[in-house]
């Protein structure tokens, strides 16, 4: 019986095959194996475990500026209490801390320093604009503050002069929800930000 | 970096010397290495965005520059583009622990450049928001300092407290902050029934919630050791820094306008006034401490005796008129579409009015030059003006101290920036 | 405050003392205003704080007399805490030459003030130890509070302007 060779294409069903059984033999290495991983399109339980552990384990920075910060220290007050989702862990350092919430109006002074404080915080992290202020201009539309959305990106915008803390609960709770459903939720794919990562020299860039 | 941005070269141009020669002159030609370090804007303690330069010797602070504006809002400004009545909203968010205070006094001026009379029933409701207001303030104050100070647990008692306020001031206005209560002629409305009831219970409880942190900290050594005798600053300085309030009332110095210059029918109310004697940072919380029983003792007075009338001006001209008079009045229906679209006009003018806030003397300057939109909005927040006081407070304290000062001098960041 | 009858006899003896100093003396609504000259300043109020107990400045701050000329207005409010008396003492400069003299070295409560009135108007105080902008950044340019300083802001994004508007977002 002749062999035949056909060319396989990529992406067909027998091709996926072919790669499953190089997986599964463990023949894959580093590239390959790496742009397997990329394009699963299936999110698999490891990421979804990954995902709910981030989502559960969020540390807050301290970031209070103005009226929006004592609502913040409301929702950690006892009663709309912030440590039974587990986010009582507020970490002064921006090194530590996944979840910048900006709590307050951020003035042109200001803008510079969050944006630093922000650059500071280690992937994966994410941003809530709290209150009127820092989402838009708010009640004070004028030469002396900035709008969050300008300088950085914000995945969640809590709107209210000050909001209540279960509006910040809210919305904190909805970022948990983003967080845990989509393990793949980087700003950088919502803000078309591709090329903005941190290379290291000598290395792939970090996915997407 | 090829091109040196101005600030590095700036900062390339500060020395320390003469303050080195003058504490080596100070120490007899021992010279020392004096290191500046900065704390903040963002930094755990402060409170609020506060920035420092401070100049250590070792631990020691030998020099205190604060740096301000990281919360400037521009408030004083957009007040210029508002009606008179939409910049109370604007000037509440001021000092925003004490945001009927700003109301207060912002609606008090206006109302003496209208020569406008409020109502008694206004006032006494005033008075109970006002010190409500005051204890909320003190309440947040000791729960952040004693943070600061580590007695963390702290933080969560006093704020079950605040919680409890904040659910009075949404009762009676529907809003936990901000609330837009106070309006020039009187308050916006009057309180609902079973408000008063709610406040009865919360004055019952609130002195021995008050007990129960004074048996907390007040005996704790480590409180004692951290406060008694620490950075202490005498009258006259005080004086002289523009300083009132709390801090010159540890001092010594009885000055409190609720009772130098009443306002607001405080003069109805017996109270007394917290003095402390070494003016040490232990006296300053003791004060504050203090105040908050004196504040339940006006408010059940003012609860007592709170008269019957209206709770805002008769004056059409200046307050809204009562909404079923909309269906039937046709000069109501006027008066509130002129009051609504454009606001009342005020005479020109320029008034200062100073009343006393949880911080010290907070006053309003307002210049309007018979429009009906103020022409000048100057507030005079107590917090700016007692920041001045932070760098010879500290002058040879640690830097714990420090921190401790801050925490007991009490600045909102919101009201000094503005 | 002091009444009518007491501002006049205080505007007097301070034009006796400081001959060219008082301009013009105000009385409204109970509370007692003197205008003075800016060069005059450190004097009157190191007079009104010796011969008249008024001790305590409470407040220094500017105004924006625009339209009028002088235009830009500095008001310092006195305090007598021993006789509960405020009065106020205000000068005016034009905008050509807004130059007054500090009285930082006699009031150290003007320090952080008069940095805050040259931020906001462009006053420059002459004498004072530290003169820079205290609230806005330290290069800006411009001084806000003027009346012809635009309130600035961000245009409000309605459907018509979404698409236009810079910086938002995307």
């Amino acid at each position: 019986m002749a062999l035949t060779r056909e060319p396989i294409e990529p992406g067909s069903f027998r091709a996926r095959q072919l790669l499953a059984r190089d997986l599964l033999r463990g023949d894959f290495e580093g590239l390959e194996l790496e742009r397997h991983v990329e394009q699963s399109i299936l999110t698999t339980t490891l990421d979804r475990a990954v995902a709910w552990g981030r989502s559960n384990a969020i540390f807050p920075a301290t970031f209070g500026l103005a009226c929006c910060a004592i609502e913040m220290m409301s929702v950690v007050a006892a009663r709309v209490d912030i440590a039974r989702f587990g986010f009582e862990a507020f970490r002064a350092s921006p090194r530590q801390a996944d979840l910048l919430i900006l709590s307050g109006r951020v003035s042109i002074k200001m803008a510079p320093v969050v944006r630093r404080i922000y650059d500071q915080m280690l992937e994966p992290k994410w941003a809530i604009a709290m209150g009127a202020c820092s989402s838009s201009m708010g009640v004070f539309n004028n030469y002396a503050i900035v709008p969050a959305d300008k300088f950085m990106p914000i995945d969640v915008h809590v709107p209210g002069c000050p909001p209540r803390p279960e509006a910040l609960m809210h919305g904190i709770l909805k970022l948990r929800k983003m967080i845990q459903d989509d393990p793949e939720m980087g700003w950088r794919q919502r803000y078309d930000a591709q090329g903005t990562e941190e290379v290291l020299q000598g290395s792939e860039p970090a996915g997407a | 970096m090829s091109t040196r941005s101005r600030y590095r070269a700036r900062e390339e141009s500060i020395t320390l010397s003469p303050l080195e020669e003058q504490i080596a002159a100070q120490r007899g030609g021992e010279t020392t290495e004096l290191l500046t370090l900065n704390i903040g804007p963002h930094h755990p303690a402060t409170h609020g965005v506060l920035r420092l330069l401070v100049t250590l010797e070792g631990e020691i602070v030998r020099e205190l520059k604060p740096i301000i504006g990281y919360v400037h809002t521009g408030i004083e400004k957009t007040a210029e583009q508002k009606a008179y009545w939409k910049v109370i909203p604007v000037v509440e968010r001021m000092d925003y622990l004490s945001y009927y205070f700003n109301a207060m006094v912002f609606c008090g001026a206006v109302e003496t450049l209208l020569e406008c009379e409020v109502p008694k029933r206004a006032q006494y409701l005033r008075v109970i928001h006002l010190e409500l207001n005051r204890i909320m303030s003190h309440l947040v104050w000791l729960g952040t300092s004693a943070l600061d100070l580590g007695a963390i647990s702290m933080f969560w008692y006093c704020f079950r407290e605040r919680e409890t306020i904040l659910d009075l001031f949404e009762f009676s206005s529907g809003q936990r902050m901000h609330t837009r209560y106070f309006q020039v002629g009187g308050v916006i409305e009057d309180i609902p029934r079973g408000f008063e009831a709610k406040l009865r219970e919360f004055i019952a409880i609130m002195p021995g919630r008050a007990d129960q942190y004074a048996d907390l900290l007040q005996r704790n050594e480590i409180l004692l050791q951290r406060l008694r005798g620490v950075c202490p600053l005498d009258e006259e300085t005080l004086l002289g820094l523009g300083v009132t309030g709390p801090l010159l009332r540890a001092a010594g110095n009885p000055w409190d306008l609720r009772k130098a210059a009443p306002y607001s029918s405080y003069e109805d109310f017996e109270f007394r006034i917290p003095v402390g004697t070494v003016g040490d940072n232990y006296d300053r919380f003791a004060v504050r401490l203090a105040e908050i029983y004196e504040s339940v003792k006006i408010i059940e007075q003012a609860l007592d005796g709170l008269p019957e009338g209206p709770y805002i001006t008769e004056d059409r001209k200046v307050a809204l008129p009562p909404r079923h008079e909309l269906a039937t009045s046709m000069e109501a229906l006027i008066h509130h579409f002129k009051l609504v679209t454009e606001g009342f006009r005020v005479p020109p003018g320029e008034i200062y009015y100073a009343i006393e806030s949880p911080r010290g003397e907070l006053g309003c300057f307002v210049r309007s030059d018979g429009s009906s939109k103020p022409a000048r909005v100057h507030m005079r927040d107590p917090s700016f003006v007692n920041l001045q006081a932070t760098a010879p407070m500290v002058r040879g304290a640690y830097i714990a101290d420090l921190i401790a000062t801050l925490a007991m001098l009490d600045p909102i960041l919101g009201g000094i920036d503005r | 405050m002091p009444d009518q009858v007491g501002l006049e006899l205080i505007a007097g003896q301070l034009a006796t003392q400081i001959p060219g100093a008082v301009r013009q003396t105000t009385f409204f609504r109970n509370r007692a205003t003197v205008e003075i000259a800016p060069a005059a300043v450190r004097g009157v109020l190191a007079q009104l704080r010796d011969e008249h107990g008024y001790r305590a400045l409470m407040s220094v701050h500017g105004v924006d007399y625009y339209p009028e000329e002088p235009r830009l207005g500095v008001h310092y409010e006195l305090l007598d805490m021993a006789r509960v008396d405020r009065l106020t003492v205000k000068l005016r400069v034009p905008l050509a030459e807004p130059n007054v003299e500090s009285v930082t070295p006699d009031w150290p409560t003007a320090d952080h003030q008069e940095r805050e009135v040259y931020d906001m108007f462009g006053v420059t105080f002459d004498g004072h130890p530290d003169l820079r902008r205290i609230l806005m950044p330290e290069d800006y340019e411009g001084h806000p509070q003027r009346r012809d300083f635009p309130i600035g802001g961000e245009p409000v994004l309605f459907t018509y302007n979404d698409a236009t508007s810079p910086g938002w977002t995307r």
